[in-house]
């Protein structure tokens, strides 16, 4: 079974209190952005693979913090090294939930590694993160939505999700205005 | 210390870390850069973060900055192809960044797989937006690398300091 991308995003978010989110780019930056825009969100609109390496220097640089990654499979293939870097340094407040269509849902929606069996979770599980899952049911959500504010990570959730594509809610591409305001938000 | 320069300026670069506040040092390993990995790894203050592609320190680098704290990237010539796209980043953002990068491929090589990508990293680099600076002898190295790191973070721009190979000197077979 597989959930839809909004409800899934929308539940990891509800009541997010001092969560700090970073999305790569294409649809999981609209998702992020369709829960309701906060200067706490980081959204990617390029860069593909760099989503997890900034949570990574997020959460080393705000250890008392939760730090929450939200990406796609396709984002997350080519970014692939960064899982092996974050399971050296182990950042134990760093959670990356892989929204996972196992389609290139920007380019066309043509399958992705992940529709061939690659398995994002086996990867992190193999780079050492001490929780992974793979996400198929609204129980196994609500688990994961608890752990990402409370397990000792780094944590990797692949989320299987409907192919299907939402509408686009397209926040600001001011790059520069993203950085600023995030430091600002959070005190730095 | 001697008034003089100290032409040992692998150890020269750590203290100018730490006084840039200089707090994660992403870096795909180089032996040019050896002596200051590991100052960086005796240096509480500082993390090492160990990367497997220099692209992803483009990543660590900006989430460093979004906490709060500054970086630096530690490259050989060759990782710069590896970050072209990643410095789109890191320039649209203006995320300050400072990167020293060892020569390869220019002076004396015996590696002619070297050549190209160290022929080739000055116009990557700019092509990509960033500021380039180069170090040809020991006395360089301090005022540069100093400079360097004031126009990354103060100005919020994208930096690169060259080490060159005849600086590092050549690597023996």
């Amino acid at each position: 079974m597989a959930l839809d991308r909004r409800h899934a995003v929308k539940r990891l978010l509800a009541d997010r209190g001092d969560l700090l989110v970073v999305s790569g780019l294409g649809s999981p930056t609209y998702d992020v952005a369709a829960c309701g825009d906060d200067d706490r969100n980081f959204y990617l609109w390029g860069a593909m693979g760099a989503a997890a390496p900034i949570g990574l220097g997020l959460a080393l640089a705000q250890p008392s913090r939760r730090v929450l990654v939200v990406t796609g499979d396709g984002e997350m293939l080519m970014g692939l090294g960064s899982l092996a870097s974050i399971g050296v340094q182990r950042p134990a407040n760093l959670a990356i939930v892989v929204l996972d269509n196992e389609r290139y849902g920007e380019t066309g929606m043509q399958r992705s590694h992940t529709a061939d069996g690659v398995d994002l979770a086996g990867i992190a599980q193999g780079a050492g993160f001490p929780i992974v899952a793979t996400v198929t049911d609204d129980s196994e959500l609500d688990r994961i939505a608890r752990e990402i504010r409370t397990a000792t990570g780094p944590m990797l959730a692949v989320i299987k999700i409907t192919a299907g594509e939402a509408p686009r809610v397209l926040p600001t591409r001011d790059g520069v205005d993203l950085k600023n305001r995030f430091r600002r938000a959070i005190g730095v | 210390m001697d008034s003089t320069v100290d032409l040992d300026w692998r150890r020269t670069i750590h203290p100018l870390f730490r006084t840039a506040g200089i707090r994660q040092v992403a870096y795909v390993p180089d032996a040019g850069h050896t002596a200051l990995i590991e100052a960086c790894h005796a240096d509480p203050s500082m993390r090492t973060v160990v990367l497997t592609n220099e692209a992803e320190g483009m990543g660590v680098l900006a989430g460093a900055w979004l906490g709060g704290q500054r970086g630096a990237m530690l490259m050989q010539s060759s990782g710069v192809g590896n970050c072209v796209n990643a410095l789109s980043l890191t320039t649209i953002c203006r995320f300050p960044f400072l990167a020293l990068v060892t020569m390869r491929g220019e002076w004396g090589e015996f590696n002619s797989w070297q050549v190209p990508m160290g022929q080739g990293t000055e116009a990557a680099l700019k092509g990509a937006g960033v500021i380039v600076q180069r170090c040809e002898r020991p006395e360089d190295v301090v005022p540069t690398v100093e400079a360097a790191a004031a126009l990354a973070f103060d100005s919020e721009v994208a930096v690169a300091v060259l080490l060159s190979q005849r600086l590092i000197g050549r690597k023996k077979f």
